[in-house]
């Protein structure tokens, strides 16, 4: 009597756990898919575009409007491509590699924006490329830990260059700038998009 | 363009192929080749990625080189993964995809637990 009772109970519970390892794997493997590659050319663009503006403007808060700006459109263009390319597999917006991703990528963009505030108060605005360069990269390498490899492997790249742009005069600091939220986005986007769909 | 992810909605299981009053007695039937926890990994990995190459699938499924190489065998036997060899510089370099055999196994497969969730359900 038991045993008739247990059967159907652990073939439920087998089966239930079966499908939510499928689940599981089929995350842990969208992993590779999550981030956009278009929308990183995008991003990219808008890098490239908002360093050769700020680079002709004379005042800083123009020059700091200018980046904030690309920023702002920079971030909402990355977040919708995500949508994007998630719904486009199927997949839940909010699943566990996304949210780990997000997760590690945040910490370090959110103190990126205080000492952003607190370096403009101080009217320090020749440290900014270094340290968005350097906080952006530490970002990228931690949410890349989640991702396909040379996304890290980009994060390195903002590291390498946030170092040269922080011990630099402001014109090698606009530089790096524009390589690093320019001509890397593009680069890695379209290897991205050709690599692991757009 | 480049590669593009297959469409996993093309796996949402369909409970009507398999009649719920007869997934459980028809559990002995299921697909043995499949239901082992390893080789159910790799092809629900192919599933939602068009290839992946051996040293992806063994770091996505925390595995041996030993124990992926059997198995992804195994499901290559059954015509269930293509594999491809090749070499990346003097590096040897495999490749695997999910066949259309292969999908649609993994599909009956889904389709079966699904039923049988939903007949053990009542009896529970």
């Amino acid at each position: 009597m038991t045993r008739q009772t247990d059967e159907p109970s652990s073939l439920y519970e087998h089966a239930a756990e079966n499908l939510v390892y499928i689940r599981d794997a089929m995350e842990r493997a969208g992993s590779f898919t999550a981030v956009p590659g278009w929308g990183g050319v995008i991003m990219g663009l808008t890098g490239a575009a908002a360093a050769i503006i700020a680079a002709g403007q004379d005042a800083r808060d123009a020059w700091l409007v200018t980046w904030l700006a690309a920023a702002v459109i920079a971030f909402t263009v990355g977040v919708v491509a995500v949508l994007l390319k998630s719904r486009e597999a199927g997949a839940p917006f909010l699943s566990r590699p996304a949210r780990q991703f997000a997760l590690s990528f945040s910490p370090a963009i959110l103190a990126g924006a205080l000492l952003t505030a607190a370096l403009v108060r101080a009217e320090l605005h020749s440290l900014l490329p270094g340290v968005w360069l350097l906080l952006c990269g530490a970002a990228v390498v931690a949410g890349g830990a989640f991702s396909v490899r040379i996304i890290p492997l980009m994060g390195l790249f903002f590291l390498f260059l946030g170092t040269i742009a922080l011990f630099s005069s402001p014109l090698i600091g606009d530089v790096c700038l524009g390589l690093g939220f320019g001509a890397l986005h593009i680069v890695v986007g379209a290897i991205i998009a050709r690599r692991y769909g757009g | 363009m480049g590669k593009k992810a297959p469409n996993p909605k093309r796996l949402t299981p369909s409970p009507e192929l398999i009649p719920m009053e007869g997934a459980v007695e028809k559990t002995a039937e299921l697909d043995r080749l499949i239901h082992d926890r390893l080789r159910l990994g790799i092809l629900s990995a192919l599933a939602v990625n068009e290839s992946f190459s051996f040293t992806e699938l063994k770091n996505l499924l925390k595995t041996t080189d030993g124990n992926l190489s059997v198995h992804a065998r195994k499901l290559e036997e059954a015509g269930y993964v293509s594999c491809r060899k090749s070499f990346q510089g003097r590096v040897p370099h495999t490749e695997y995809r999910l066949t259309t055999n292969g999908r649609r196994a993994l599909q009956r497969y889904l389709d079966h637990m699904e039923a049988l969730i939903i007949a053990t359900r009542g009896r529970a």
